[in-house]
Protein backbone atom coordinates (compact mmCIF):
# COMPACT_ATOMS: atom_id res chain seq x y z
CA UNK A 1 0.00 0.00 0.00
CA UNK A 2 2.03 3.21 -1.15
CA UNK A 3 1.44 6.36 1.57
CA UNK A 4 -0.04 9.65 0.37
CA UNK A 5 2.55 11.16 -0.06
CA UNK A 6 3.68 8.69 -2.37
CA UNK A 7 1.04 8.61 -4.16
CA UNK A 8 0.23 12.35 -4.55
CA UNK A 9 3.66 11.73 -6.14
CA UNK A 10 3.06 9.50 -7.97
CA UNK A 11 -0.05 11.29 -9.39
CA UNK A 12 1.99 14.68 -9.93
CA UNK A 13 4.67 12.72 -11.92
CA UNK A 14 1.62 10.91 -13.77
CA UNK A 15 0.40 14.46 -14.61
CA UNK A 16 3.45 16.26 -15.55
CA UNK A 17 4.74 13.24 -17.65
CA UNK A 18 1.72 13.92 -19.53
CA UNK A 19 2.00 18.11 -20.13
CA UNK A 20 4.06 18.47 -23.00
CA UNK A 21 2.06 15.61 -24.83
CA UNK A 22 -1.24 17.52 -23.89
CA UNK A 23 -0.23 20.89 -24.59
CA UNK A 24 1.52 19.81 -28.18
CA UNK A 25 -1.99 18.17 -29.22
CA UNK A 26 -3.95 20.56 -27.84
CA UNK A 27 -1.83 23.26 -29.94
CA UNK A 28 -2.48 20.81 -32.53
CA UNK A 29 -5.89 20.82 -32.74
CA UNK A 30 -5.99 24.74 -32.58
CA UNK A 31 -4.51 24.70 -36.07
CA UNK A 32 -7.69 23.17 -37.13
CA UNK A 33 -9.54 26.31 -36.48
CA UNK A 34 -7.65 27.77 -39.34
CA UNK A 35 -9.09 24.47 -41.73
CA UNK A 36 -11.81 25.20 -43.35
CA UNK A 37 -15.07 23.08 -42.90
CA UNK A 38 -15.53 21.74 -46.73
CA UNK A 39 -11.90 19.25 -45.89
CA UNK A 40 -13.63 17.58 -43.11
CA UNK A 41 -16.52 16.74 -45.28
CA UNK A 42 -14.05 15.67 -48.00
CA UNK A 43 -12.74 12.95 -45.52
CA UNK A 44 -15.82 12.18 -43.67
CA UNK A 45 -19.13 12.38 -46.35
CA UNK A 46 -21.75 11.84 -44.02
CA UNK A 47 -21.95 8.27 -45.40
CA UNK A 48 -21.44 5.25 -43.30
CA UNK A 49 -17.99 4.83 -44.51
CA UNK A 50 -17.52 7.57 -42.06
CA UNK A 51 -17.52 4.85 -38.97
CA UNK A 52 -14.75 2.92 -41.02
CA UNK A 53 -12.36 6.51 -41.49
CA UNK A 54 -12.72 6.78 -37.42
CA UNK A 55 -11.64 3.43 -36.65
CA UNK A 56 -9.16 3.43 -39.31
CA UNK A 57 -7.57 7.05 -38.22
CA UNK A 58 -7.87 5.83 -34.80
CA UNK A 59 -5.90 2.60 -34.70
CA UNK A 60 -3.40 4.91 -36.81
CA UNK A 61 -2.60 6.97 -34.35
CA UNK A 62 -1.91 6.12 -30.67
CA UNK A 63 -1.47 7.72 -27.18
CA UNK A 64 -2.94 8.41 -24.11
CA UNK A 65 -6.71 8.36 -24.05
CA UNK A 66 -6.93 11.72 -22.87
CA UNK A 67 -5.59 13.45 -26.23
CA UNK A 68 -8.20 11.07 -28.06
CA UNK A 69 -10.88 12.29 -25.58
CA UNK A 70 -9.56 16.52 -26.36
CA UNK A 71 -8.75 15.22 -29.92
CA UNK A 72 -12.15 13.68 -30.64
CA UNK A 73 -14.31 16.09 -28.83
CA UNK A 74 -12.99 19.12 -31.45
CA UNK A 75 -13.69 17.17 -34.52
CA UNK A 76 -16.95 16.59 -32.97
CA UNK A 77 -17.21 20.03 -32.49
CA UNK A 78 -16.29 20.75 -35.91
CA UNK A 79 -19.41 18.75 -36.71
CA UNK A 80 -18.27 15.22 -37.70
CA UNK A 81 -20.68 12.77 -36.83
CA UNK A 82 -20.81 10.84 -33.50
CA UNK A 83 -20.26 7.75 -34.76
CA UNK A 84 -16.83 8.48 -36.44
CA UNK A 85 -16.04 10.26 -33.15
CA UNK A 86 -17.28 6.93 -31.49
CA UNK A 87 -15.29 4.41 -33.73
CA UNK A 88 -12.04 6.76 -33.70
CA UNK A 89 -11.76 6.98 -29.54
CA UNK A 90 -12.61 3.60 -29.38
CA UNK A 91 -9.79 2.32 -31.85
CA UNK A 92 -7.32 4.82 -30.26
CA UNK A 93 -7.48 3.26 -27.31
CA UNK A 94 -8.06 -0.58 -28.00
CA UNK A 95 -6.17 -0.71 -31.23
CA UNK A 96 -2.46 -1.10 -30.53
CA UNK A 97 -0.52 -0.64 -34.28
CA UNK A 98 2.24 0.92 -32.52
CA UNK A 99 2.91 -1.38 -29.95
CA UNK A 100 2.13 -4.62 -31.79
CA UNK A 101 5.76 -5.71 -32.36
CA UNK A 102 6.29 -5.57 -28.22
CA UNK A 103 2.73 -6.90 -28.27
CA UNK A 104 3.54 -10.13 -30.71
CA UNK A 105 7.02 -10.99 -29.27
CA UNK A 106 5.86 -10.75 -25.41
CA UNK A 107 2.21 -12.33 -26.13
CA UNK A 108 2.62 -14.10 -29.41
CA UNK A 109 2.00 -13.13 -33.52
CA UNK A 110 -1.46 -14.67 -32.89
CA UNK A 111 -2.79 -13.40 -29.56
CA UNK A 112 -1.44 -10.10 -31.26
CA UNK A 113 -2.95 -10.24 -34.38
CA UNK A 114 -6.60 -11.21 -33.24
CA UNK A 115 -6.82 -9.01 -30.47
CA UNK A 116 -5.94 -6.28 -32.97
CA UNK A 117 -8.36 -7.42 -35.55
CA UNK A 118 -10.91 -8.05 -33.39
CA UNK A 119 -10.65 -4.67 -31.45
CA UNK A 120 -11.12 -3.16 -34.85
CA UNK A 121 -14.05 -4.70 -35.67
CA UNK A 122 -15.15 -3.98 -32.17
CA UNK A 123 -14.12 -0.14 -32.52
CA UNK A 124 -16.96 -0.30 -35.24
CA UNK A 125 -19.48 -2.21 -33.71
CA UNK A 126 -19.02 -0.72 -30.56
CA UNK A 127 -19.47 2.78 -32.08
CA UNK A 128 -23.06 1.88 -33.89
CA UNK A 129 -24.67 0.57 -30.91
CA UNK A 130 -23.41 3.69 -28.78
CA UNK A 131 -24.90 5.80 -30.84
CA UNK A 132 -27.79 4.19 -31.88
CA UNK A 133 -28.18 3.51 -27.87
CA UNK A 134 -27.32 7.51 -26.88
CA UNK A 135 -30.06 8.33 -29.74
CA UNK A 136 -32.79 6.40 -28.65
CA UNK A 137 -32.35 7.02 -24.89
CA UNK B 1 10.31 6.15 -19.71
CA UNK B 2 13.06 8.49 -19.90
CA UNK B 3 13.11 8.15 -23.58
CA UNK B 4 9.56 8.27 -23.90
CA UNK B 5 9.31 11.65 -22.28
CA UNK B 6 12.16 12.98 -23.73
CA UNK B 7 9.93 12.28 -26.92
CA UNK B 8 7.23 14.18 -25.97
CA UNK B 9 9.04 17.49 -25.29
CA UNK B 10 10.51 16.95 -28.54
CA UNK B 11 7.21 16.47 -29.98
CA UNK B 12 6.08 20.01 -28.10
CA UNK B 13 9.18 21.92 -29.65
CA UNK B 14 7.82 20.63 -33.26
CA UNK B 15 4.23 22.03 -32.49
CA UNK B 16 6.08 25.43 -31.14
CA UNK B 17 7.96 25.88 -34.70
CA UNK B 18 4.80 25.08 -36.46
CA UNK B 19 3.86 27.62 -34.61
CA UNK B 20 6.78 30.03 -35.13
CA UNK B 21 6.57 29.67 -38.81
CA UNK B 22 2.84 30.37 -38.66
CA UNK B 23 3.09 33.85 -36.70
CA UNK B 24 5.97 34.60 -39.24
CA UNK B 25 3.92 33.69 -42.49
CA UNK B 26 0.83 34.63 -41.50
CA UNK B 27 -0.12 36.74 -37.64
CA UNK B 28 -3.67 36.65 -38.49
CA UNK B 29 -3.88 33.13 -38.21
CA UNK B 30 -1.40 32.81 -35.73
CA UNK B 31 -3.85 34.68 -33.58
CA UNK B 32 -6.68 32.59 -34.70
CA UNK B 33 -5.15 29.55 -32.92
CA UNK B 34 -3.70 31.03 -29.91
CA UNK B 35 -7.02 32.18 -29.17
CA UNK B 36 -8.61 28.55 -29.85
CA UNK B 37 -5.64 27.24 -27.74
CA UNK B 38 -6.69 29.54 -24.88
CA UNK B 39 -10.33 28.72 -25.29
CA UNK B 40 -9.45 24.53 -24.93
CA UNK B 41 -7.27 25.03 -22.25
CA UNK B 42 -9.90 27.00 -20.04
CA UNK B 43 -12.28 25.14 -20.38
CA UNK B 44 -10.18 22.05 -19.75
CA UNK B 45 -8.48 23.16 -16.72
CA UNK B 46 -11.39 22.19 -13.92
CA UNK B 47 -11.37 18.81 -15.41
CA UNK B 48 -7.89 18.33 -15.47
CA UNK B 49 -7.93 18.55 -12.02
CA UNK B 50 -10.68 15.94 -11.22
CA UNK B 51 -8.46 13.87 -13.13
CA UNK B 52 -5.22 14.37 -11.19
CA UNK B 53 -7.79 14.09 -8.28
CA UNK B 54 -9.12 10.68 -9.56
CA UNK B 55 -5.45 9.29 -10.33
CA UNK B 56 -3.92 9.83 -6.61
CA UNK B 57 -7.75 8.23 -5.00
CA UNK B 58 -7.40 5.22 -6.97
CA UNK B 59 -3.32 5.05 -6.90
CA UNK B 60 -3.76 5.42 -3.05
CA UNK B 61 -6.60 3.09 -2.85
CA UNK B 62 -5.97 0.49 -5.03
CA UNK B 63 -3.26 -1.78 -6.26
CA UNK B 64 -4.03 -3.23 -9.69
CA UNK B 65 -1.43 -5.78 -9.27
CA UNK B 66 -3.00 -7.67 -6.28
CA UNK B 67 -6.08 -7.76 -8.28
CA UNK B 68 -4.47 -9.90 -10.93
CA UNK B 69 -3.69 -12.68 -8.70
CA UNK B 70 -7.39 -13.09 -8.69
CA UNK B 71 -7.30 -13.42 -12.27
CA UNK B 72 -6.89 -17.29 -12.12
CA UNK B 73 -10.20 -17.80 -10.04
CA UNK B 74 -13.03 -20.03 -11.12
CA UNK B 75 -15.82 -18.85 -13.37
CA UNK B 76 -17.29 -15.11 -13.55
CA UNK B 77 -15.21 -13.83 -11.24
CA UNK B 78 -12.16 -14.05 -13.27
CA UNK B 79 -13.75 -11.60 -15.74
CA UNK B 80 -15.08 -9.49 -13.06
CA UNK B 81 -11.15 -9.19 -11.55
CA UNK B 82 -10.32 -8.78 -15.07
CA UNK B 83 -12.31 -5.73 -15.69
CA UNK B 84 -11.87 -3.99 -12.27
CA UNK B 85 -7.90 -4.27 -12.94
CA UNK B 86 -8.18 -3.20 -16.25
CA UNK B 87 -10.15 -0.11 -15.30
CA UNK B 88 -8.05 1.02 -12.46
CA UNK B 89 -4.50 0.26 -14.35
CA UNK B 90 -2.14 2.79 -15.32
CA UNK B 91 0.71 3.73 -17.81
CA UNK B 92 0.83 2.38 -21.55
CA UNK B 93 -0.23 -1.23 -22.35
CA UNK B 94 3.07 -2.31 -23.07
CA UNK B 95 4.42 -2.13 -19.22
CA UNK B 96 2.11 -4.26 -18.79
CA UNK B 97 3.07 -6.75 -21.59
CA UNK B 98 5.23 -8.40 -19.47
CA UNK B 99 2.99 -9.13 -16.21
CA UNK B 100 0.64 -10.62 -18.46
CA UNK B 101 3.13 -12.66 -20.38
CA UNK B 102 4.35 -14.28 -16.44
CA UNK B 103 0.19 -14.44 -15.93
CA UNK B 104 -0.35 -16.61 -19.35
CA UNK B 105 3.08 -18.68 -18.56
CA UNK B 106 1.07 -19.49 -15.11
CA UNK B 107 -2.06 -20.57 -16.76
CA UNK B 108 -4.27 -17.62 -17.04
CA UNK B 109 -6.52 -17.41 -20.34
CA UNK B 110 -5.96 -15.77 -23.58
CA UNK B 111 -9.03 -14.69 -23.21
CA UNK B 112 -8.88 -12.95 -19.62
CA UNK B 113 -5.92 -11.18 -20.68
CA UNK B 114 -7.64 -9.61 -24.19
CA UNK B 115 -10.32 -8.89 -21.57
CA UNK B 116 -8.01 -6.69 -19.29
CA UNK B 117 -5.99 -5.14 -22.34
CA UNK B 118 -9.92 -4.08 -23.55
CA UNK B 119 -10.76 -2.66 -20.36
CA UNK B 120 -7.63 -0.69 -19.85
CA UNK B 121 -9.25 1.55 -22.01
CA UNK B 122 -11.79 2.68 -20.37
CA UNK B 123 -10.18 4.87 -18.02
CA UNK B 124 -11.86 6.13 -14.76
CA UNK B 125 -9.58 9.30 -13.69
CA UNK B 126 -9.71 10.24 -17.45
CA UNK B 127 -13.83 10.40 -17.60
CA UNK B 128 -14.38 13.47 -16.36
CA UNK B 129 -12.89 14.52 -19.59
CA UNK B 130 -14.79 12.60 -21.82
CA UNK B 131 -17.77 13.52 -19.71
CA UNK B 132 -17.01 17.51 -20.40
CA UNK B 133 -16.58 16.73 -24.48
CA UNK B 134 -19.57 14.47 -24.71
CA UNK B 135 -21.94 14.32 -21.87
CA UNK B 136 -22.71 12.38 -18.80
CA UNK B 137 -25.29 9.88 -20.72
CA UNK B 138 -22.78 9.31 -23.86
CA UNK B 139 -19.77 8.53 -21.23
CA UNK B 140 -21.74 5.66 -19.33
CA UNK B 141 -23.73 4.45 -22.24
CA UNK B 142 -20.03 3.99 -24.17
CA UNK B 143 -18.55 2.46 -21.01
CA UNK B 144 -21.20 0.04 -20.39
CA UNK B 145 -21.14 -1.24 -24.18
CA UNK B 146 -16.93 -1.18 -23.75
CA UNK B 147 -17.23 -3.26 -20.74
CA UNK B 148 -19.76 -6.10 -22.43
CA UNK B 149 -17.23 -5.66 -25.23
CA UNK B 150 -14.43 -6.41 -23.47
CA UNK B 151 -15.54 -9.91 -21.97
CA UNK B 152 -17.18 -10.62 -25.28
CA UNK B 153 -14.03 -10.03 -27.01
CA UNK B 154 -12.07 -12.05 -24.04
CA UNK B 155 -14.87 -15.13 -24.54
CA UNK B 156 -13.84 -14.96 -28.67
CA UNK B 157 -10.80 -15.08 -27.79
CA UNK B 158 -10.51 -18.26 -25.86
CA UNK B 159 -12.29 -19.72 -28.16
CA UNK B 160 -9.80 -19.29 -31.11
CA UNK B 161 -6.59 -19.26 -29.41
CA UNK B 162 -6.18 -22.53 -26.95
CA UNK B 163 -3.66 -22.07 -24.34
CA UNK B 164 -1.17 -24.32 -25.25
CA UNK B 165 -1.50 -23.13 -29.20
CA UNK B 166 1.57 -20.16 -28.71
Amino acid sequence: MPTFKQSFKKSLKDIYSFIPLLIGTMLLISLISLIPKSFYSYIFTGSFLDVLTGSVFGSILAGNPMTSYVLGGELFKQGISLIAVTAFLVSWVTVGVIQFPVESVTLGKKFALTRNILSFIFSILVAIITVTLYNLL
Amino acid sequence: MRKKSKIQWYFLIIVLIIYLALLLINFSAFLTSIMFFIDILKKIIPSFLLVFLLLFIIDYFIDPLSVTRHFKEKSIRKWIYALISGTIASGPPYLWYPLLQDLNKKGVSYGIIACFLYCRSIKLPYLPLLIFYFGFKYTVILSVIMIIASVIQGIIIDKIIKQEEI
